[in-house]
């Protein structure tokens, strides 16, 4: 429909604010992929003021770290395949062949798949082919700008990126998990409840929303460090000390996500008319078969919208996981304030962006795939008031 | 639904956050009033060397640590009162930078400084993101259809970040000479260092905050937006309301309770501004409440972590957030209320 000729904007307004909006979007991504371009540089061209010399890397060129034009087409396609992929074939595959009827399981080990099959291809594949090509290729085969990976390799495999990786998905993993079990469960409670009860719980966890994490940590950390003291009388020798292991922190995200997760959880099941669940109490079903029988099957979309935004606060964690996990546990994200504490040389540097641009890829497919359910969970909380 | 139902639907959630979360607090709340530490006794002891006639001896007291059996330090626990608390404010050079009416006195204390800082930056950063949002929404929606899911989606990237990694990224632009200092050399012609004034990095991590929050606000009002009632807009126009006026009586009036919203969950993640201070490194120039109690929690040169005074200024932190909280208590309050009768 098109709008009224009274409500369509002046020539003058509607430039303002297309270049408004082209502002904000450079304005947004710029940062990003201003540190990704400079990941695949030598020092020298990463740190360079020139911004083409960042841009294509002269010196990273002439070391003989560069791609030529073939390099770029190839690569290219490979790519835009991979994002193709991911955006059109992957939710229909993953809904095809959901393992052990599970989509969220589905979404997991799709994922780590994808994953896999994209770092062997453009890491590993790609550039072990590329150079035989490139010398048949003639003038099209001679490399125009700089291009490294070598950050990345030193990162991951030297440094042992990897562990972190690992750490923080067994950490997100669990938390996802736990979370959305304990979370659907009480969110499903307190919408049907409406006792007064319900309400004083929402307003408490509301208080504890609000909470500085730090608060909390606080309160944590003389108690794990000496837990193996106080869980003695109960637990005997087999007495855990809590403090860096992994699980402990997994429960201690869950919990401070609890708040969230239960209201964001709570308004969508408020959206499931109440009717559904009291149709099959008619037929005889009791409340824990109501919600398994009619419920479950139609929850998903607001569980997996709560599910990303709880993966976001156990991917994104600092304070909690600096704290509570030691060097060997730790997850990526307080990893690479060691990365960047040594900053010393700028090798340092280019490496602590490498590894910082690995932290974002994830975050990057996640918002590509997820776009619609990360802005509904946005609204759904606010939309209602 | 019978209570002993509920209960069993809610039991593993409320289990989980007593446990982590009410039970944590308490425990803060006692810390504050108490200090941990190893205990220390005097040894007193003549050493005695042999002299002429007599020998000479010297009486010499050390300081030891106790240990038990097991050969660990002996801890005790006692009660101090509001000592800890005193020792976090600083309260006698507060008094003092106070009577001699000096703010760079009173901003080279550790908590009045956080304060300060913390303050500033909520009290900022909320007009802007409110402000910014609000732009982008109203200049996407008067975009054409097509390029909205593209919009959005970048829009979304600054806000999906982690934080830490995001405020870094910003960093990394303006670190030596890095691409966005050469260009503001190159505008204003004279040498820079963002990072080398407290009050450059603190506009850094103002730019940061809103960088990152104006997303979320953004997509809560074009939501918001799409609800706008189109009759009400044209009664407008009729009226002879121009784009303005209708902006302001007609379209945000609207969107007052998402700009509510906005506004106290903005109010609430504000104040615990933390990873900003970590991705710039600023804690030589700036730092704030939140980062104070890390920063006594992190194990110094010897190992220990200052419980009790991360305690206390925990517990100082919580006062802003309970006034933050109570106005949003007392709306929901009188829905509750409303929604009962």
């Amino acid at each position: 429909m098109a709008a009224p000729r009274s409500l369509r904007m002046s020539t003058g307004l509607r430039v303002a604010s297309i270049g408004f909006i082209a502002f904000w979007c450079l304005l947004a991504a710029f940062p990003i992929a201003w540190i990704s371009v400079m990941s695949f540089k030598l020092p020298v061209d990463a740190f360079a003021s020139n911004p083409l010399h960042v841009v294509f890397g002269p010196f990273t060129r002439d070391a003989g770290k560069g791609l030529s034009i073939l390099d770029i087409a190839i690569g290219g396609t490979a790519i835009w395949q991979f994002v193709r992929f991911a955006t059109r074939r992957m939710p229909h595959l993953v809904k095809a062949h959901p393992p052990f009827g599970s989509t969220l399981l589905g979404w997991i080990f799709g994922s780590l798949l994808y994953g896999l099959v994209f770092v062997v291809v453009i890491a590993w594949i790609l550039p072990s082919v590329m150079p035989a090509i490139n010398k048949l290729a003639g003038p099209l085969g001679k490399p125009i700008i700089g291009f490294t990976i070598e950050h990345y390799k030193s990162v991951w495999i030297g440094d042992g990126f990897y562990r972190n990786f690992l750490n923080s998905l067994m950490v997100t993993t669990g938390v996802v998990t736990v979370s959305l079990t304990v979370g659907t469960l009480a969110g499903y409670g307190l919408a049907r409840s409406g006792s007064s009860l319900a309400f004083w719980i929402l307003i408490v966890a509301l208080v504890f929303r609000a909470l500085p994490h730090s608060v909390l940590v606080a309160g944590y950390l003389p108690v794990f460090i000496n837990s193996a003291e106080f869980l003695r009388p109960l637990l005997g020798e087999l007495a855990p000390t809590l403090y860096g292991k992994p699980f402990a922190v997994i429960a201690v995200l869950v919990s401070i996500n609890q708040p969230f997760t239960i209201w964001m959880l709570r308004s969508f099941f408020q959206n499931i008319p109440a009717e559904l669940d009291e149709a099959a109490r008619v037929d005889g079903c009791t409340h824990f078969q109501a919600f398994r029988w009619v419920i479950m099957p139609v929850m998903w979309p607001g569980v997996i919208t709560t599910g990303l935004f709880s993966f976001l606060l156990a991917y994104n964690d600092f304070l909690v996981t600096s704290l509570l996990l030691d060097a060997t546990n730790q997850t990526m994200v307080p990893a690479i304030a060691g990365f960047f504490n040594r900053e010393t040389t700028t090798t340092d540097q280019v490496k602590a962006v490498a590894a910082a641009v690995s932290i974002t890829a994830p975050l990057f497919l996640l918002v590509m795939v997820f776009q619609r359910q990360i802005v509904s969970g946005l609204t759904a909380g606010a939309v209602k008031g | 639904m019978k209570f002993r139902v509920f209960a069993t639907f809610v039991g593993p959630s409320l289990l989980l956050m007593f446990i982590f979360i009410a039970a944590p607090l308490a425990a803060v709340f006692w810390q504050s009033f108490h200090v941990t530490q190893p205990v220390y006794t005097t040894v007193v002891a003549e050493t005695c060397t042999p002299g002429f006639i007599n020998q000479i001896c010297t009486t010499e007291s050390r300081i030891q640590l106790e240990l038990d059996e097991d050969g660990i330090p002996i801890r005790t626990t006692e009660f101090v009162g509001l000592q800890t608390y005193r020792s976090v404010l600083e309260l006698d050079r507060f008094w003092a930078a106070v009577k001699d009416f000096s703010w760079s006195k009173l901003m080279v204390i550790d908590f009045w400084k956080a304060l300060r800082f913390t303050l500033t930056f909520t009290l900022v950063t909320l007009p802007l993101v409110i402000g910014v949002g609000l732009l982008i929404a109203l200049a996407v929606n008067s975009a054409a259809k097509t390029v909205r899911g593209q919009i959005i989606f970048v829009s979304l990237l600054p806000f999906i970040i982690t934080p830490v990694i995001g405020a870094l990224s910003i960093r990394w632009l303006f670190v030596g000479d890095g691409i966005l200092t050469a260009f503001l050399e190159w505008v204003i012609e004279r040498d820079i260092a963002m990072l080398g004034h407290a009050w450059t990095i603190e506009l850094l991590m103002l730019f940061y905050r809103v960088w990152h929050v104006a997303p979320f606000a953004f997509v809560v009002f074009y939501a918001g937006l799409q609800t706008v009632n189109n009759d009400t807009v044209e009664s407008a126009v009729i009226d002879g309301a121009n784009r303005i006026e209708r902006l302001r009586y007609v379209v945000i009036p609207h969107l007052m309770p998402l700009i509510v919203f906005v506004s106290l969950i903005h109010l609430m993640d504000a104040y615990r501004v933390f990873e900003e201070i970590v991705g710039f490194r600023s804690q030589g120039y700036v730092i704030s409440l939140q980062w104070l109690t890390y920063d006594f929690l992190t194990p110094d040169e010897t190992g220990n972590r200052a419980v009790s005074s991360a305690s206390a200024s925990a517990m100082l932190t919580m006062v802003g957030i309970v006034i933050i909280l109570v106005p949003l208590l007392r709306k929901t309050w009188r829905d509750h209320r409303a929604g009962l009768n």
